[in-house]
């Protein structure tokens, strides 16, 4: 009992955690509960919930590393959690990717350009994000809207490229897209 | 940042005090080019004063009058638009008319902006539509004719102005709209979606009991030229196939011999874009030349009688617009005449050319979407060609015995810049660049600060100060409106009178 306590409590997040399941269900905890049975219970959920990776207070999730290349070269390696789109880890690291419909897969604002491995390995984009991703500017056959990849161990050091999107918008005359 | 800026940015971070050579910067136009050109000179240059005058109480402009309800997510940026409002460094002046004397008693000369603040910023937009031009296009006694996509979009949408315009959806089963962009298939969709699903989105109350009334069942959407050369895009289409019970109906033959052609299959290969709504509407499309016999008792779903179908027909110019006219036997309410066109030139850029062909399509109403237009500001350049102010990057020129010179001090941002086209992650891309303009502008010396104190004085004396709307004002009446709305089961209910909107927010 007090092993299992002493290495789900090796970290400190986990630590502050359990106490705080601990002073929760000893607060509530009825007469006929014995506190040790509750205790076990607790860290064995505690374990398990940790080994899916919903916790964003638990560094038992993996964290993956990748790069985002801006567009003018600047090369930024970030870390992220599991499950996180390409968006919200720009976002969280200051990298200048933009996000009109905040992740809804309604603009093409976060489009980010994969290498060949790493995109044909990801799932396949549905209908809407491929329909997103046609007004993208400066589409290439390995673009994704980053709102729409999460991190996967698999995507462990990968690159991640920024589109180029400046350009003197009809200045030259080009013919307008859509609207 | 400081170092790209030459003073101090973060240390001097105060509402109570600006050092003198912080800049003073108008945007005229408080919609999403203006916002975004205000985030993106505040993100490089967080000191910078930014006023930000708009004609309605209600900033946002097209994202709160033109996006369509059903299309919510869309309307996710106003979240950052809110974030520039509240910003310290920003003061919104809604209710504040600019540069629109002609219209407006109380506008304010874009000429006294320019002579207080360090820069000017236009980004007002386009706030017109262009006419088709023919006989009949106005309607005739209590037929009406050819109404605008724009204001009916503004209808019911809530826009104050556009309360009043007179439809038709009652009197025959029909409605013609005229164009093939994303506008029009926004019409086409709203006039033929259950009535029960837009009640939820913030469609106005009154544009959901006018459609439950409605008799519209079909809807033909018709295009001068042909399938390769529509404006619509994928996302908007396939929304159209999705519809329960709907027919998607359009020449076939046309389609298939337009994509299998040699200069067809060409340039499908080379636009990916283009390649996958051909697709979808091989997919999903009924031929037109062999139509199902329409059964009278059969019931649709939602139950219905008959089908509702959505036509796409191709290759049809208007010319005018005749009633009294009795069609297949009935007495049709108004009938749209087009001449026939074929296409010469390669698809990218296609020429429709009139045969003596005729076509004649029986309608309760017509819709023009055949594109916005932005109107000149008094005191600023326009190019009446084009309709937009003239600029090089978004500083703005003046043509002067043939040379482009600079208006020093004056910029633009969004449609009134381009054109009226582009969603709104162009409109974003394109106030970036204007704002980037502005900051090295700024940063070069190439324009004054403007004076705070001037400024003040200058507002106060034109009363502005009394009539504006600001930024806490329009997040009373937006909470006021996100309250009614939730007693609906609707994100918000709109206010549709300027009146009641500034009587709620002074309130």
């Amino acid at each position: 009992m007090l092993y299992l306590l002493s290495r789900t409590a090796s970290a400190a997040k986990q630590c502050t955690r359990l106490t705080w399941n601990y002073s929760l269900v000893s607060s509530s905890s009825s007469a006929s509960t014995r506190p040790s049975l509750s205790m076990a219970a607790l860290l064995t959920a505690s374990l398990r919930q940790q080994a899916r990776g919903f916790s964003a207070s638990a560094p038992a999730t993996k964290d993956i590393t990748v790069t985002f290349i801006e567009p003018d070269g600047n090369e930024v390696e970030v870390t992220g959690e599991e499950g996180t789109n390409l968006m919200e880890l720009a976002h969280e690291n200051d990298v200048d990717l933009e996000g009109a419909c905040e992740g809804a897969c309604a603009c093409s604002t976060c489009h980010v350009i994969l290498d060949d491995k790493i995109f044909d390995e990801l799932p396949e984009p549905t209908d809407e994000e491929n329909d997103m991703l046609d007004l993208a500017f400066g589409l290439t056959d390995t673009s994704r809207l980053g709102c729409q990849v999460l991190l996967t161990p698999d995507m462990e050091g990968a690159r991640i490229r920024l589109p180029s999107a400046t350009r003197n918008f009809y200045v030259d005359g080009t013919k307008p897209a859509h609207h | 940042n400081s170092s790209k800026l030459g003073f101090p940015a973060f240390a001097s971070f105060s509402t109570t005090r600006q050092l003198a050579t912080d800049h003073n910067i108008a945007i005229v136009g408080g919609g999403a080019a203006g916002l975004y050109t205000a985030s993106r000179i505040l993100s490089k240059s967080p000191t910078t004063r930014i006023d930000i005058f708009e004609q309605l109480p209600t900033p946002q402009g097209l994202v709160r009058y033109g996006v369509a309800p059903d299309h919510p997510e869309v309307k996710n940026c106003t979240t950052k638009f809110n974030q520039v409002l509240q910003n310290p460094q920003v003061q919104f002046y809604g209710n504040i008319p600019v540069g629109t004397e002609s219209d407006h008693e109380c506008s304010v000369p874009l000429e006294r902006l320019r002579s207080v603040y360090g820069g000017v910023v236009l980004a007002y937009g386009a706030s017109r539509d262009r006419k088709l031009g023919i006989e009949g296009e106005d309607g005739c006694g209590s037929r009406v004719g050819v109404v605008s996509a724009r204001l009916f979009v503004a209808w019911y949408n809530g826009l104050p102005e556009a309360q009043d315009v007179q439809l038709d959806l009652d009197s025959f089963d029909r409605v013609v709209i005229v164009g093939h962009g994303n506008v029009a298939l926004d019409c086409a969709r709203i006039l033929l979606t259950d009535p029960n699903d837009l009640a939820r989105t913030d469609i106005t109350k009154r544009a959901v009991a006018a459609l439950r009334k409605s008799n519209v069942r079909h809807v033909e959407m018709v295009g001068r030229r042909g399938p390769l050369q529509v404006s619509f895009t994928t996302k908007e289409l396939r929304e159209m196939t999705k519809l329960p019970g709907l027919e998607i109906i359009c020449d076939r033959r046309l389609l298939e011999s337009e994509c299998a052609g040699e200069k067809g299959r060409r340039v499908l290969e080379a636009s990916r874009p283009l390649k996958r709504m051909m697709d979808l509407l091989l997919k999903h499309s009924v031929d037109s030349n062999s139509p199902k016999p329409i059964n009278e008792n059969e019931l649709g779903a939602g139950g219905v009688k008959g089908n509702k179908t959505f036509t796409l027909r191709f290759l049809l110019s208007p010319l005018r617009v005749l009633y009294n006219q009795v069609e297949e036997g009935l007495k049709a309410p108004q009938v749209m005449q087009f001449a026939v066109n074929r296409l010469s030139g390669p698809p990218e850029s296609a020429r429709a050319e009139a045969t003596s062909e005729i076509v004649d399509i029986a309608c309760c109403m017509a819709l023009r979407s055949i594109g916005y237009a932005s109107t000149p500001l008094v005191g600023a350049p326009f190019d009446h060609k084009r309709n937009i102010v003239p600029n090089i990057a978004g500083r703005v020129t003046v043509d002067q015995n043939d040379r482009n010179d600079l208006v020093p001090g004056l910029y633009v941002s969004g449609w009134v810049k381009r054109g009226p086209v582009g969603v709104i992650a162009t409109t974003m891309q394109d106030a970036y660049r204007t704002a980037d303009a502005v900051l090295m502008d700024m940063r070069d010396g190439n324009i004054g600060t403007g004076c705070r104190a001037d400024i003040d004085n200058t507002l106060r004396s034109l009363g502005v100060d009394a009539r504006r709307v600001s930024t806490e004002g329009w997040l009373r009446l937006e909470a006021y409106e996100a309250a009614r709305g939730e007693k609906a089961g609707k994100p918000r209910e709109k206010v549709t009178s300027v009146e009641e909107m500034l009587n709620i927010i002074n309130q």
